[in-house]
């Protein structure tokens, strides 16, 4: 297939057009604004709706309740905007609404810089919302990744019937780069997803309490919530066999890179040019960010290994606790950092694997 | 025998109601439900209930519904109906749910004209939390949050969502009905039947902004609420016909 | 082999169009990998504009290197700002009609091209950027030529008056940078 070069905004809207996403719902912020203008002009072309909310808050709503009943449905917003789409997020889950959204995240906290960063990785992976719910958080570091796990990640929601995050940062969001696109999924497929979804979207029904749509973000009874969240937490654990994880040069490695999103990418190209020098570098790249992939930690070989270089954009560090429970203990964890807006260094990220080897 | 009255089947008939003695939840869900039938709208109903004594119906109406979180039924709606527009859907909200955390909602579907429909439950009060003061609350009504009553200099008037929503172009039906008499019931009902036409005739946003009580959290019995009704709600709240387009 | 470019100017000058086109070529040829990551800002016009292209035979391991092969200087506040970036031995392009700094190293390679008045006597100030684009693919030949014309014409496409200018303005770079060789 040819590849074309595609800004990963809006290669992540056209990899959402192309897995069936009919509905898009977005309000404006820095740096993803090239995904709601996407799909104003994408959607119309295939059957599609587009909404310009009036907040991030109306905009998860109206995704709410496109996708409740029964269309592939998305929004997209950045870190701030992310927030306030929390309440919306937990209901999906709560309501077990499936849907995709993605943050293309920026410095923070508060409206932090409209530059790249990745200070959200706790509220993506732990808490993006009340009540403790979970979802698959996917973390793309190239545009041709954002593009697959796009395409991917309304299956999983669909499978699941829970929110699924794409978690990409700044930079992914705004680069230009090659990539082959999906397929295009045919009116006939689209409709016949729709029409999967048809015994419970909220769509109209034949008067029958027991077969009714009921889409409930809650419920009265202690012993019927306690059940939601015990079926939710079955639905957690099966996502063991979802992980995905790049895994680089691990076995013999003296020093390991941890890092997810454009970080991992750059500590791959650190692994590339120190193994050239001879030095034993090796990467563990988490695709799937949440389910975390802890086991991946044990195919290091510790009795070689001086340690473990935590490379993200946050300050302070955030991923490095997932890092930290999955070496327990078994090397010592570095830490190479950015923040702000500012975009993780190469020379940085080698200086800090040196001191590693070196020790 | 000629049967003249059933009940309708749209509320499930094993369900106990949980609403407070004299609240008109029951009275309003009553009504939608025979609109429904009377239309043959049942099987495309997919209803969207807000937060709060709203949201108890979700139990009892055997028609498709969801719950929004608090303030956002209108953009659920309008999620819902852009995407299905075969779909006959309406929220029910309540004034803290529409006309306060969810202005924003409220006002911008209301200004995009969505297709959708409204029904406003407005009793001047918050239900189910107990009594606080609502945007609707009247000046020197008491709540729970408004010990000495509403002030105007500290909490400022009531809204008045009809007619702040005919500021708007878009809207085509705003009407304001009560259930303090029956020939209110039956008003609105009618008013209920016209919003839900002409959402089938794709004439936009139309809403159906209701004055009740809330017996328990007014202090009232039943009949006193009636009365506070047609003494202080509707002199605030006048009856009738804001916009028909 | 990477290359890393940085193209930095004002706001206006076309900067990121020039490295679009390049990537777009790059995409384009088929054979090598490339990335085009824009530095941006809050404002929507006025100060500086830049971007970083990378080039790449093997996957771009960062879209934004620390150090750069090669550096296009559309303005004076631009030269400032990045020069310290330039690799020992990398090459500056440079506009040589408005940027009348000292280079203060003698450590790199210097290209000076004066596009802005080259663009005005072509008659359309605004080619600027694809004479300068010109200059550093005649000098690099990091993407073939013909490639990169071929790229220009179908983005040109909608436009297609504007093709003649562009062709010459591009080949006027083109033979200015293969005479600094």
């Amino acid at each position: 297939m040819a590849r074309v070069l595609m800004k990963g905004c809006e290669a992540i809207a056209e990899a959402a057009v192309r897995a069936g996403c009919r509905f898009f719902a977005g309000y404006p912020i820095t740096p993803q604004n090239e995904i709601p203008e996407y799909f104003s002009r994408r959607l119309p072309e295939v059957g599609g709706t587009f909404v310009q909310g009036e907040s991030e808050v109306a905009s998860v709503n109206m995704v709410y309740g496109a996708a409740s009943a029964g269309t592939r449905s998305m929004t997209s917003s950045s870190s701030p905007g992310i927030a306030l789409k929390s309440e919306g997020i937990s209901y999906c889950a709560a309501a077990r609404i499936p849907m995709v959204y993605a943050n293309i995240s920026r410095g923070g906290p508060g409206v932090g810089a409209i530059q790249p960063a990745q200070q959200d990785y706790f509220q993506a992976t732990k808490a993006s919302g009340n009540g403790g719910f979970e979802m698959m958080v996917l973390a793309p570091a190239t545009v041709q990744e954002a593009v697959d796990l796009t395409y991917a990640a309304f299956d999983y929601a669909d499978r699941d019937r829970n929110p699924v995050l794409i978690l990409a940062d700044g930079v992914i969001g705004t680069m230009m780069e090659p990539v082959e696109l999906p397929e295009m999924k045919s009116d006939e497929e689209v409709a016949a997803i729709k029409e999967s979804k048809k015994s419970w979207a909220c769509i109209g029904h034949k008067l029958d309490y027991a077969n009714r749509a009921w889409i409930q973000p809650g419920h009265w009874l202690t012993d019927e919530m306690q059940k939601a969240n015990e079926d939710a937490e079955e639905m957690y654990k099966s996502w063991e066999k979802d992980i995905m994880v790049e895994e680089y040069m691990v076995e013999d490695a003296e020093a390991v890179i941890a890092a997810y999103g454009i970080s991992g990418r750059i500590g791959k190209s650190v692994v590339d040019i120190l193994r050239k020098e001879g030095k034993k570098v090796g990467l563990i790249r988490p695709i799937t960010v949440h389910p975390f992939p802890y086991k991946s930690f044990d195919k290091i070989d510790y009795s070689k290994c001086k340690g473990i270089l935590d490379v993200e954009m946050s300050i302070p560090a955030q991923f490095v606790k997932d890092v930290e429970v999955a070496v327990k203990g078994r090397c010592p964890i570095d830490t190479c950092l950015c923040s702000g807006g500012n975009i993780m260094s190469r020379e940085a990220v080698i200086e800090a694997v040196n001191k590693i080897i070196e020790k | 025998m000629e049967l003249i009255y059933s009940r309708t089947k749209t509320i499930q008939e094993d369900k106990v109601s949980g609403f407070c003695p004299g609240c008109m939840h029951s009275t309003v869900i009553k009504l939608i439900g025979e609109v429904l039938e009377e239309m043959d709208l049942v099987e495309k109903a997919a209803c969207v209930l807000g937060i709060g004594c709203c949201g108890l119906h979700m139990d009892y109406i055997a028609y498709d519904n969801t719950t929004a979180p608090h303030g956002r039924a209108c953009a659920v709606a309008t999620g819902m109906k852009r995407t299905n527009p075969d779909s006959l859907v309406f929220t029910y909200q309540g004034d803290g749910d529409f006309a306060s955390i969810g202005l924003a909602e409220s006002m911008s579907a209301a200004n995009r004209g969505e297709n959708i429909t409204v029904i406003f439950i407005n009793n001047g009060i918050y239900g189910m939390t107990g009594g606080q003061m609502a945007p609707t609350t009247l000046i020197g009504m008491k709540a729970s949050t408004a010990p000495k009553g509403r002030i105007a200099e500290e909490h400022g008037y009531p809204m008045h969502m009809c007619e702040i929503l005919n500021q708007l172009t878009a809207p085509a039906y705003l009407v304001r009905t009560s259930c303090n008499t029956p020939a209110n019931v039956i008003k609105t009902k009618n008013a209920i039947k016209k919003a839900f036409q002409n959402q089938l005739d794709g004439k936009g946003f139309s809403m159906v902004e209701i004055v009740t009580s809330c017996p328990t959290n007014w202090g009232l019995d039943p009949l006193d609420s009636l009365k506070f009704i047609e003494e202080k709600m509707l002199p605030e709240f006048p009856l009738g016909v804001i916009r028909d387009k | 082999m990477e290359t890393n470019l940085c193209v930095a100017g004002f706001g206006g000058q076309g900067v990121m169009t020039l490295g679009k086109f390049l990537a777009s070529a790059t995409c384009d040829s088929t054979d090598k990998n490339v990335t085009f990551f824009p530095s941006y800002g809050a404002e929507q016009r006025g100060g500086t504009a830049n971007c970083f292209v990378v080039i790449s035979d093997e996957m771009v391991g960062a879209p934004l290197g620390d150090v750069m092969d090669d550096l296009i200087v559309m303005n004076g506040p631009s030269l400032q700002k990045f020069l310290p970036t330039l690799k020992k031995g990398g090459t500056l392009f440079i506009n040589s009609s408005i940027v009348s700094d000292q280079i203060d190293r003698d450590d790199v390679k210097v290209v000076k091209a004066p596009v802005t008045e080259l663009a005005l006597e072509m008659g359309n100030a605004k080619v600027l950027n694809v004479i300068m684009l010109g200059v550093y693919v005649g000098y690099t030949e990091v993407v073939s030529p013909e490639v990169v014309w071929g790229t220009i014409e179908h983005k040109l496409a909608k436009k297609a008056k504007l093709l003649p200018l562009n062709k010459a303005a591009f080949e006027k770079g083109l033979e200015i940078g293969r005479s600094q060789k």
